[in-house]
């Protein structure tokens, strides 16, 4: 009974603490008419409708869904449109999510990766006036109004296994990959052609692990434990170089970089700038593998709303800018001092096509 | 007796029937959902923030948010009041069925599988290789169209009993617990699948991702509604014979009495000379053919190639859908069809109102919760329970109840007498 009576009390405080202060939260002023119509330096609103609809990963997967939802955000907010997200838990609400965008009037639906590939290409054919953009996907036979948005990472990874070949001292650099899919499999090789590129030109050994002779995967973009366990191993193994190619498991690789007794090894991270997105990032990442898919899906709800868009398979290179790599930042007084201008070069080199990456 | 008790105890038995309780589970999970909704809606947020400076800002954003949410909800799952044409007013009802045709016949099978007394939880397996072997026969095999869906489904059933057959098998001849069997056998179908779809037997011609070619036209189950952009198909039709089907097997034919019998109580169904290895075996095989045939409509009637996804979740709502219904066909039927209505209903709360696919599915959850444990609700009301109230030992009238009964089999048992 005791108890009971004094756990009632404790409860009953808890809830006075509680709408006390609920009460101080809710004690703001009211805002004014004029507030509320439109907030600051946002674009005047348009008619356009983008839409965008995930496949299992979610906008949360930090990976094309996220980017490319980050890239339909931009355009709510720079060029005006009106935007509607719907995001499939599974397999089957794929297509009614993008029929349900289509009945919405929605006059681009943006979709990402090639689970839901076959959805689009559908919609696309039974909705020929609604535009439709898919990310990191191809088709063989492309409806007109579709718009496949593709992107040689390679040239860019290839930047990067430069670079961190130049930034080993152990002369042993690792990668590691969510699952062996092309998508993924693309930086990988992009980074060992680098790091050989590097080899051959400065007469080096350095060594990759993970993608090559040896091929290390997660076989998922959800086990933390394992892309972790990777991580640790590599580094025991005296990589001091690693890039993680799986999406959201990027930061088991940061972490381990992180808590590791030496203070030099680092971390290429992947798709978006690691020194702004990866937690503790700024410390241990070298340079990042940026594949700009929010730009280029913005850029194609731009088209839509200038009405130039047109059906087409979009390759995002270095030339064009949809690819590269990320400043060094912290790193910039670590790495060689001749690497930022050996970089540059390359760069152009792979533009011109004097050095050749991929197949 | 006078005229008022007699009003006063009719209230009572009515305030206490199932139904009713059922009912007020749907306003609670309603109600809790729509609170939720509001607090997660961004204008009411926005509004909470001076609460007391106008007060009715918040409600009016709120109830707005909730409001909202439930008519888009209703819009994309039963009818769209909103729509221009024939097609657009009927499209939600037919999503509804289409989101419902594989639950139905996975959900059945695992009821089957219940009523025998096993907990098959391989739905999900079983689900996976019924829609590769007819993903297969509808790529591989090259027939006229009656021909080729007739194939299509026949081998998915086959290729779902043989994988729920062999659990049933690994019990009956080691005594192997089905629960961890059909557990391992849906992580072996899971990545056999993965591993299948990245060689030249499944692949796609000229992919390198995991997915399969498309079916030939001939093995697609046609559209229910020719010429319209509905989507519901020949799956459903299926379903409906499915439903029928093991309402005849379970409660007239006499392999069913002994399946029953052999989940009542398997002992004495020994004693009487029923082989409960046998009937392990066929329980476990009708319900592997039930969840191969969800299988097959998610391949022939709605994605036209097998992926990884291309079970979705199926086999693990057809668990909540089995046990939700109690294990009896025609309540299989009808929650299969509650289930795919929030799934079609979830689509337009997402894409109408914004409100985030997470708690759309947790307000979906609430709805389930609330209805599986009535007991629960009960409590929240404060309605005593109609049995245990009345304390009359009322004989329950049908002969061997469903899984081990607790309260609310017994009562699924008595609506079945009546009802199924």
């Amino acid at each position: 009974m005791k108890i009971s009576k004094s756990g009632r009390r404790v409860s009953a405080a808890a809830a006075v603490l509680g709408i006390s202060a609920l009460a101080l939260a809710a004690c703001g002023a009211a805002p004014t008419d004029s507030g509320k119509s439109s907030s600051g330096s946002a674009a005047p609103k348009i008619d356009y409708t983008a839409c965008m609809v995930s496949d299992e990963g979610g906008f949360d997967d930090r990976s094309f869904n996220q980017a490319s939802f980050e890239g339909l955000k931009a355009a709510e907010k720079d060029l005006g449109v009106t935007t509607k997200s719907a995001e499939s838990n599974s397999k089957t609400e794929m297509k009614p999510n993008i029929e349900s965008m289509v009945s919405a009037k929605c006059n681009i639906v943006v979709t990402a990766g090639f689970n839901i590939g076959d959805a689009t290409k559908e919609a696309a054919l039974k909705y020929p006036d609604t535009n439709f953009a898919i990310v990191d996907f191809g088709y063989e036979d492309r409806p007109a109004n579709v718009r496949t948005l593709s992107y040689k990472t390679d040239e860019a990874a290839f930047l990067a296994g430069y670079a961190a070949a130049a930034y080993s001292k152990t002369g042993k650099v690792g990668t590691f990959g969510g699952a062996e899919i092309p998508t993924v499999t693309i930086f990988m090789e992009g980074f060992l052609e680098g790091v050989n590129y590097y080899n051959e030109k400065k007469g080096k050994d350095v060594k990759v692990v993970g993608w090559g002779d040896s091929k290390s995967f997660v076989n998922n973009f959800s086990d933390a434990n394992k892309a972790r366990q990777i991580s640790d191993n590599m580094i025991a193994d005296g990589v001091d170089v690693i890039m993680p190619v799986a999406g959201p498991l990027g930061q088991s690789a940061v972490d381990a970089v992180n808590e590791s007794s030496n203070g030099e090894d680092a971390v290429v991270w992947v798709d978006t700038d690691g020194y702004e997105y990866a937690k503790n990032g700024k410390a241990v990442v070298l340079t990042s593998v940026l594949k700009k898919m929010g730009e280029t899906v913005e850029e194609s709800i731009k088209s839509g709303v200038d009405k130039t868009f047109k059906g087409e398979d979009y390759m995002g290179t270095l030339e064009n800018g949809g690819v590269d790599i990320a400043p060094f930042h912290d790193f910039s007084s670590k790495v060689p001092s001749e690497l930022q201008g050996e970089i540059d070069q390359l760069r152009k080199d792979i533009i011109a096509g004097t050095v050749k990456v991929g197949k | 007796m006078s005229e008022t008790t007699k009003g006063r105890q009719g209230w009572r038995a009515f305030v206490r029937s199932d139904g009713f309780v059922s009912v007020l589970a749907v306003v609670l999970s309603l109600i809790v959902g729509g609170i939720l909704i509001a607090v997660t809606n961004k204008d009411a947020q926005a509004s909470a923030a001076y609460f007391f400076a106008q007060p009715g800002d918040f409600f009016r954003d709120a109830w707005n948010a909730a409001s909202g949410a439930y008519a888009a909800m209703f819009r994309s799952a039963i009818f769209n009041y909103e729509g221009a044409t024939a097609t657009e007013m009927f499209n939600p009802l037919s999503e509804t069925l289409t989101q419902a045709t594989p639950l139905i016949t996975a959900s059945l099978g695992v009821a089957i599988a219940f009523r025998a007394g096993l907990f098959n939880i391989g739905a999900q397996g079983q689900v996976i290789i019924g829609a590769a072997v007819a993903g297969f026969v509808g790529f591989r095999l090259h027939l006229p169209a009656p021909l080729h869906i007739l194939l299509v489904v026949l081998a998915a059933a086959l290729g779902g009993a043989a994988w729920g057959g062999l659990a049933g098998w690994l019990k009956a001849k080691t005594g192997a617990h089905e629960v961890i069997t059909t557990i391992m056998l849906n992580y072996v179908a899971t990545y056999l699948l993965a591993f299948v779809l990245l060689t030249p037997l499944m692949q796609r011609t000229g992919s390198s991702d995991p997915v399969s070619e498309v079916i030939d036209p001939t093995a697609v189950f046609p559209q229910l509604i020719p010429g319209t952009t509905l989507r519901v198909h020949l799956g459903f039709v299926i379903a409906i014979l499915a439903t029928v089907f093991t309402w005849w097997l379970l409660s007239r034919s006499k392999l069913g009495y002994r399946l029953r019998a052999v989940g009542a109580n398997p002992e004495a169904a020994r004693t009487a000379g029923i082989s409960v290895a046998a009937c392990t075996v066929i329980a476990m095989a009708l319900s592997g053919a039930m969840a191969g045939l969800a299988g097959a409509s998610q391949v022939s009637g709605t994605e036209m190639f097998v992926a990884e996804g291309i079970a979705a979740t199926i086999g693990f709502d057809a668990i909540t859908v089995a046990l939700l219904a109690r294990s009896k066909p025609l309540w299989v039927f009808l929650a299969a069809l509650l289930f795919g209505a929030f799934r079609a209903g979830g689509v337009g709360m997402q894409t109408d109102t914004g409100t985030p696919v997470d708690i759309v599915l947790v307000v979906q959850s609430l709805i389930v919760l609330f209805i599986a444990a009535p007991a629960l609700t009960r409590t929240i009301f404060g309605i005593r329970d109609r049995k245990k109230a009345a304390k009359a030992p009322k004989a329950p009238k049908s002969a061997p109840p469903a899984p081990p009964a607790e309260t609310p089999a017994a009562q699924a048992a008595t609506v079945e007498g009546g009802a199924a």
